[in-house]
């Protein structure tokens, strides 16, 4: 579909609108949603930028409505088929379309469809690819590939999440108010689980997945503009676009990875820095304090600092502090040891760590060998540290994090020269 | 997270199973494999691998490759098949793989499969 750019933008901005049309019409989510992905693909391989029908949406509707008809029609003839001879015959189902609904755009259709994609009930690979393909417009192809993963595993992801909404009797509506808050996280987390997939990538094959990356940041600014009173919203908005714009930075061409130390600054993206220092400020200053506006507002820190050497280490002690005290968990306390470290020096970050060992979750986690073989580093105890550094890259199962463990190991092993800068 | 699922067995015991148990078992791998599909956990299909007797190693040394019969490793468990699972993490995917009938009968090894995506440095 490449050098038809405007029309697959235009067709995923209206894949929810449809979607929401035609599910409050017929009430069958999984064959609605069926009916629209046919339609989206019919439109992709007919429409070019010079030669868009008049109402575009309107045309998706009508594509996707017959489909339907055409599906529910065959499904009760099925059933017909099965019952005996006797059954009554139903009246044709031609439900006329409510006065218009073909023309105004319901905006809380994507909403409502992003909590049902999200629904607590569906395993998160379900939740992921179901997003992706009924708010996202994406294919099952497109989405396969950006996961790395056979289309018939995420065909099948997909239907087994249609399924359990139909069997779980899941409505086409908001949740209630009383929910709304604890299943906006869900949704919050289904779209950062979108983005780091695609960020983690490092380059080669990979680059595709970028597009996941922008995916995730485009579904959660049209959240934003939904729900633009929620700080949460914001802050993971904010997060997204600070750390992306750190994406070509954080990488050589070989796909080796540079630490944030040593990041090639002027390469980051300044234009996503502006807007998610705008957004994070925003949020801190009017609405409660969430987990995802601190990590926003940590990552901002390091934006902001020209240089590594200029970051203001006391602040994002201070951020993980809070962070610690809101949302604890072993991960940000690993994180704040960092902090630590810069603020205070290593000895009380080594004792910080000592306290994790214990910790089922952490102790066998290649971060804290990775985060203690740094501290050791900066102490001066080279064999500590290249240990630690080994003990690290036995434990990662990410190659590209194994081969800048090793590489830290192997140049601790050698008799010290110039000392680098660190993450 | 993606692991292997690496089912090692003893052609010698399963030589030594009656044909109704091997007929079960049968099944009940079929069974396994078609319920790990529906979840969307199982990445592509099972492979089944023939007999060892039927494996050649091969190994270049200076440039000149030997190619010996046999497997690998020598022993009375083999290497029989894989599969590759995509899940949360190792606990589920032990539990997968505790309901295969294979590590009723034989060892089945979960290992990670190494992936190329980073967090950052």
């Amino acid at each position: 579909m490449s050098g038809n750019g405007d029309v697959e933008d235009l067709l995923r901005r209206l894949a929810p609108q449809v979607l929401g049309v035609l599910v409050r019409r017929y009430h069958r989510f999984d064959v609605c949603e069926d009916a629209v992905q046919e339609a989206l693909l019919a439109a992709a391989l007919q429409w070019r930028e010079q030669t868009l029908p008049e109402n575009p949406r309107a045309w998706l509707i009508t594509v996707a409505s017959r489909r339907v008809t055409d599906e529910l029609r065959s499904d009760r003839a099925r059933r017909r088929r099965e019952e005996t001879a006797t059954a009554e015959v139903p009246a044709d189902e031609r439900h006329a379309p409510a006065p218009g609904d073909e023309n105004a755009p319901n905006e809380d259709d994507t909403l409502t469809l992003l909590f049902l994609c999200a629904h607590p009930v569906l395993s998160p690979a379900s939740q992921v690819a179901l997003t992706l393909r009924a708010v996202g417009g994406l294919s099952t192809a497109e989405i396969a590939r950006a996961f790395l993963v056979p289309e018939p595993t995420v065909a099948q992801r997909i239907s087994r999440g249609k399924q359990q909404i139909r069997t779980s009797g899941i409505p086409f509506s908001l949740p209630a108010e009383a929910e709304r808050a604890e299943r906006l996280r869900v949704v919050l987390q289904v779209l950062y689980l979108i983005f780091n997939e695609g960020y983690t990538a490092s380059s080669g094959p990979e680059l595709q997945r970028g597009e996941l990356t922008a995916e995730a940041i485009r579904l959660t600014r049209e959240l934003n503009r939904l729900l633009p009173a929620d700080g949460e919203v914001a802050g993971l908005l904010a997060l997204m676009l600070l750390i992306e714009a750190r994406r070509s930075a954080r990488s050589r061409p070989d796909g080796s990875l540079v630490p944030l130390a040593e990041q090639d600054r002027g390469r980051w993206n300044q234009e996503m820095i502006d807007e998610g220092l705008a957004l994070v400020t925003d949020a801190l200053s009017r609405t409660p304090l969430g987990p995802y506006q601190l990590q926003a507002a940590i990552a901002a820190i390091h934006a902001e600092a020209a240089r590594a050497e200029d970051t203001d280490w006391r602040q994002i002690l201070v951020l993980y502090e809070l962070l610690e005290r809101i949302a604890s968990n072993p991960v940000v306390t690993l994180n704040r040891a960092v902090a630590v470290g810069m603020v205070r020096g290593p000895r009380p970050a080594l004792d910080l760590l000592r306290t994790l060992e214990h910790d089922e979750h952490v102790a066998e986690h290649h971060r804290l060998h990775a985060i203690r073989a740094h501290l050791l580093e900066m102490a001066g105890d080279r064999a500590a540290a290249a240990h630690s550094f080994e003990e690290a890259a036995r434990r990662t199962t990410s190659l590209p994090e194994q081969r800048y463990l090793e590489s830290r190991a192997a140049r601790l092993s050698r008799p010290p020269t110039a000392p680098r800068s660190r993450a | 997270m993606r692991y292997i699922a690496l089912i090692h067995n003893n052609p010698a015991a399963w030589q030594a199973l009656s044909q109704a148990e091997r007929d079960e078992h049968n099944r009940d791998a079929d069974v396994f494999l078609e319920r790990l599909t529906e979840s969307g956990e199982l990445l592509g299909g099972a492979v089944v691998l023939a007999h060892p007797s039927n494996a050649k190693t091969v190994r270049v040394r200076d440039g000149v490759p030997a190619i010996t019969d046999g497997p690998f490793a020598e022993g009375k468990e083999v290497l029989a098949g894989y599969y590759l699972l995509e899940c949360e993490d190792i606990e589920r995917a032990t539990e997968i793989v505790s309901g295969d009938p294979s590590a009723r009968l034989f060892a089945v090894e979960v290992r990670p499969i190494m992936h190329i995506t980073a967090s950052d440095v």
